[in-house]
């Protein structure tokens, strides 16, 4: 009977790249960065290091196929290095691989490693590709921003909100990530913003305009994962801290296809979220999750997720998002670092910074950012568009809590 | 002449005019400073095709007109007339059969390259019932693109008509039909070309209008008996101005049987136009009249024909919407290459193979009925989207074209390219069952709405210009009366 992997693997070290326009750096530049940060964190180096998990998720954009630029960027003795790809739930796909293995027996120490190098393509936002040969002949080429647009729409709806409440509540998730950008040294965008500026900001796919919108950036994130044991041994003088749960939900065409899902939530995220917080025996999520990283990609989208991941009761969020309840200095503190809207969307590292912001919460290390009495956090990774997606849910604490 | 046999005859017909309606004051704005005697014609609108729309997809439109006029008339074949069809190889009438859902026993033909294309094949159609059963269904589209600052900018305009000829209960039967062939060469269009080229029009009118197709006219008369004076409605296109009212002056037909061109509302609608003016025309015309259709172009085809009591079916096109921007209609139909950003560079290009494996699911719009739990879905794949059902090979295939359906969210997208802007998509949801992620088109930036009513309409989704391809697939548009 399988027992799940709550406290089986323990995160060791962490490192992660400085996000933004890194013009004058490769991918490899970047995973360089962040894995020359976990290993010092760690005190582990490549010899150590049995295997490699690599996220990278628009490979025609930077890096090509396979985990060969991994093991190529860190020199790795020929060891065996897999690469995935789950959209922009990638990042946390590398980290599942690679605890997996661990939580397996497999091996004692290994690395799971983000990057993403998104500013080459001449133009803002996130490329433009094809969606399949079959899919091209029907389906809109949606840009990510028009696809969780549709939420705005269905939510006030489905809530009788009217939408310049909305448009309120969702400026509100944006000043508050900048506010918390402004003040991380890694973050893409570092300046503070106000109501007044998002809600008169370009409009980018109607009603989000360009404040709603999170920044494309290139960076890398990186995790060394090994045994609480090992862990232990190898950091004798700081706290273990260990994966609680690690749940990953796909969507398999219900809410594309299927007259049911409403158009105003994540399916997915309430599922993985639900079997995560079995997984971590967690009852009461907006008591007991410390602080959370959720897929911010667009205001709408924290939003709404605030919902799907128990935070809020239905129809709350846009309440409780202008009440504050997840700012800075609440209780239930959300993308404290920033968030995919200002530390940045290096789209294959994405699900591993989310990791990195509880891991130095944890740690004490979070410099200005630093928040009181966090011992679980959580991380909401979302790859693909509202209606058909890849979530991840995973979280994080201290071996005990 | 052959005599038609009893209930033979035009069973239904219909015209399509795209929505948007150019203002020729715009028109006339931009050219005034080198064509100032444009102003003569710079009267109301004219029709354009929205990016999204060319022949074919206009004349999906007339044949869905024509299908709800009369569901029962069995179709066996369909011919499509258009001087503008997208495809030089590729059965253009194919595409339209299959998006209208003709079975593939239909034959199916293009007719091209003169004004008469249209009326010439209704004129054989109704001389000769082939005594078999089922209806044949005419189309024709036309989407010319004129020289900018021409006469025929101003003139034309963008739209398609059709007819179904048939046995059954006839709104119109044939009196008598005569056709002339002329090389004489009023203008013309090398097959690659977009722009044509013209000769003097007083010529065109003299040797062409008041020469041959008068005389045409004029023995299509005396092969029936008829007095000019008995023709009640005078259907001519009038590509030159008011040159239809000179030839009825000329052979004797009253002046206020000149059917109207309908010139300040759409414009000229080339070999669609005698089709479209002939679909007023029986729409006001008394049972018992005598309409009299003709076309000059290359020749003369003139038809005649005599109102039955059978009323009308089927709606007239609506007044539209007016669009002021002239650079607008430059840039969709290809004249100004505007700066579109690199998301534009996208490679369109078509997997043929797939499209063809997946032939019905884009020309049909077809998705599946599960028979065990009855949930419609769109694609149809072989296991069921209800969760609580998950069958198995269980769907029967079902067409959304024609289910009415609303908005369950929404967006007009900035960010995307498209040819005009914003890109709006959302999700819909059809009222017999189905959801479709779909684009939406002929839709105004403010009026998308959570549960605003829509229909489907054929229309291009996607031009790969590197390889000159184009792929179609339906759109969303909202439900408008009118």
């Amino acid at each position: 009977m399988a027992s799940g992997i709550r406290d089986k693997v323990a995160i060791v070290g962490m490192g992660c790249s400085r996000f933004g326009e890194r013009w004058d750096c490769g991918a490899d530049d970047l995973m360089l960065e962040a894995f020359n940060e976990a290993a010092a964190d760690a005190g582990v180096g490549v010899p150590q290091i049995e295997a490699a998990w690599l996220g990278v998720c628009l490979e025609e954009n930077n890096v090509g196929k396979t985990a060969g630029p991994l093991a190529q960027a860190l020199r790795l003795p020929r060891i065996a290095a897999t690469r995935v790809e789950n959209a922009c739930a990638t990042g946390t796909e590398a980290l599942r691989g690679a605890a997996y293995a661990v939580a397996a027996g497999a091996y004692d120490i290994v690395l799971a490693l983000g990057v993403e190098k998104l500013k080459d393509t001449g133009y803002g936002g996130l490329p433009v590709r094809t969606r399949g040969v079959a899919n091209d002949l029907w389906l809109p080429n949606a840009t990510a921003p028009g696809a969780f647009a549709q939420l705005a729409s269905a939510y006030a709806a489905k809530n009788g909100v009217s939408m310049p409440d909305l448009k309120r509540a969702m400026a509100h998730v944006s000043v508050k990530s900048h506010a918390n950008g402004a003040i991380n040294p890694k973050a893409h965008l570092r300046n503070r913003i106000t109501e007044a500026d998002v809600l008169k900001a370009p409009p980018v796919a109607d009603p989000l305009g360009l404040y709603d919108c999170c920044g494309v950036s290139d960076g890398a994130a990186c995790a060394i994962l090994t045994t609480p044991e090992i862990a232990r041994s190898l950091k004798p003088d700081a706290g273990v801290i260990t994966i609680k749960a690690l749940e990953v939900s796909v969507s398999n065409g219900d809410e594309a296809g299927f007259n049911r899902w409403d158009g105003a939530h994540i399916a997915t995220a309430r599922e993985a979220g639900k079997r995560a917080y079995a997984s971590a025996a967690i009852t009461d999520p907006r008591r007991q999750i410390g602080m959370a990283e959720v897929h911010d990609c667009f205001s709408i989208t924290e939003l709404v997720l605030m919902e799907d991941l128990g935070f809020s009761a239905s129809g709350r969020a846009l309440y409780d998002v202008l009440d504050g309840v997840f700012d800075r200095g609440s209780a239930l503190p959300v993308q404290p670092d920033g968030g995919l809207k200002c530390f940045g969307h290096p789209i294959g590292a994405s699900g591993l910074r989310m990791v990195y912001e509880i891991y130095l919460q944890l740690r004490g290390r979070a410099g200005e950012r630093q928040l009181s009495g966090i011992d679980l956090g959580l991380t909401q990774n979302l790859g693909g568009h509202p209606h058909q997606n890849v979530c991840a849910v995973s979280i994080v604490g201290l071996l005990g809590a | 002449m052959n005599s038609p046999k009893p209930g033979y005859g035009i069973l239904a017909s219909a015209r399509y005019v795209p929505r948007l309606r150019l203002s020729r004051g715009e028109i006339l704005a931009q050219h005034r400073w080198m064509a100032p005697a444009l102003r003569t014609l710079a009267k109301g609108c004219r029709s354009v095709a929205s990016w999204d729309e060319d022949s074919v997809t206009m004349a999906v439109e007339a044949g869905r007109l024509l299908q709800r006029a009369v569901p029962d008339a069995s179709i066996k074949d369909l011919t499509l007339a258009s001087t503008t069809l997208p495809f030089a190889e590729r059965l253009n009438a194919g595409i339209v059969a299959a998006a209208l859902g003709l079975a593939p026993t239909v034959a199916v033909r293009d007719v091209a390259s003169s004004a008469r294309a249209a009326l010439g094949e209704l004129a054989a159609a109704l001389k000769y019932p082939d005594g078999q059963a089922g209806g044949r269904l005419l189309l024709a589209a036309e989407r010319r693109i004129p020289r900018p600052a021409s006469s025929q900018e101003m003139i034309y305009g963008d739209g398609a008509a059709g007819v179904v000829v048939g046995t059954g209960s006839p709104i119109a039967t044939i009196v008598a039909a005569r056709g002339a062939h002329a090389d004489l060469v009023d203008h013309f269009r090398e097959t690659g070309r977009e722009h044509e080229y013209g000769w003097e029009e007083r010529w065109v009118r003299d040797a062409g209008y008041l020469g041959i197709a008068a005389d045409t006219i004029r023995q299509c008369l005396a092969d029936s008996g008829a007095d000019a004076r008995d023709i009640t409605h005078f259907s001519m296109p009038a590509p030159l101005p008011r040159v239809n009212e000179a030839v009825a002056k000329r052979v004797g037909i009253a002046p206020d049987a000149v059917v109207s061109t309908e010139h300040e509302t759409t414009g000229d609608f080339g070999c669609a136009q005698p089709l479209a003016m002939l679909d007023a025309a029986l729409r006001g015309a008394a049972p018992g009249a005598l309409l009299l259709v003709a076309t000059f172009g290359s020749g003369c085809d003139v038809l005649l024909l005599r109102r039955t009591e059978q009323p009308c079916s089927g709606s007239i096109p609506g007044a539209g919407k007016v669009e002021s921007s002239y650079m607008k209609y430059l840039s969709f139909t290809g004249q100004v290459d505007l700066e579109w950003g690199m998301r534009s560079e996208m490679d369109n290009k078509t997997a043929l193979t797939a499209a063809w494996r997946d032939h019905a699911r884009a020309a049909r719009f077809e998705g599946g009925r599960c028979d065990r739990c009855g949930s419609v879905q769109f694609p149809r794949a072989r296991l069921c989207v209800n969760p609580d059902c998950r069958a198995q090979d269980s769907q029967t295939a079902v067409s959304l074209s024609d289910k009415p359906a609303r908005v369950l969210s929404h967006t007009s997208d900035f960010l995307a390219y498209t040819p005009n802007p914003p890109f709006q998509f959302g999700h819909v949801d059809f009222e017999e069952g189905g959801r479709v992620l779909m684009e939406f088109t002929d839709t105004d930036h403010d009026e998308l709405r959570v549960g605003l009513p829509l229909r489907m309409v054929y229309r291009v989704k996607d031009f790969d210009r590197k390889r000159g391809f184009r792929r179609y697939f339906w759109k969303a548009t909202p439900v408008r009366e009118g």
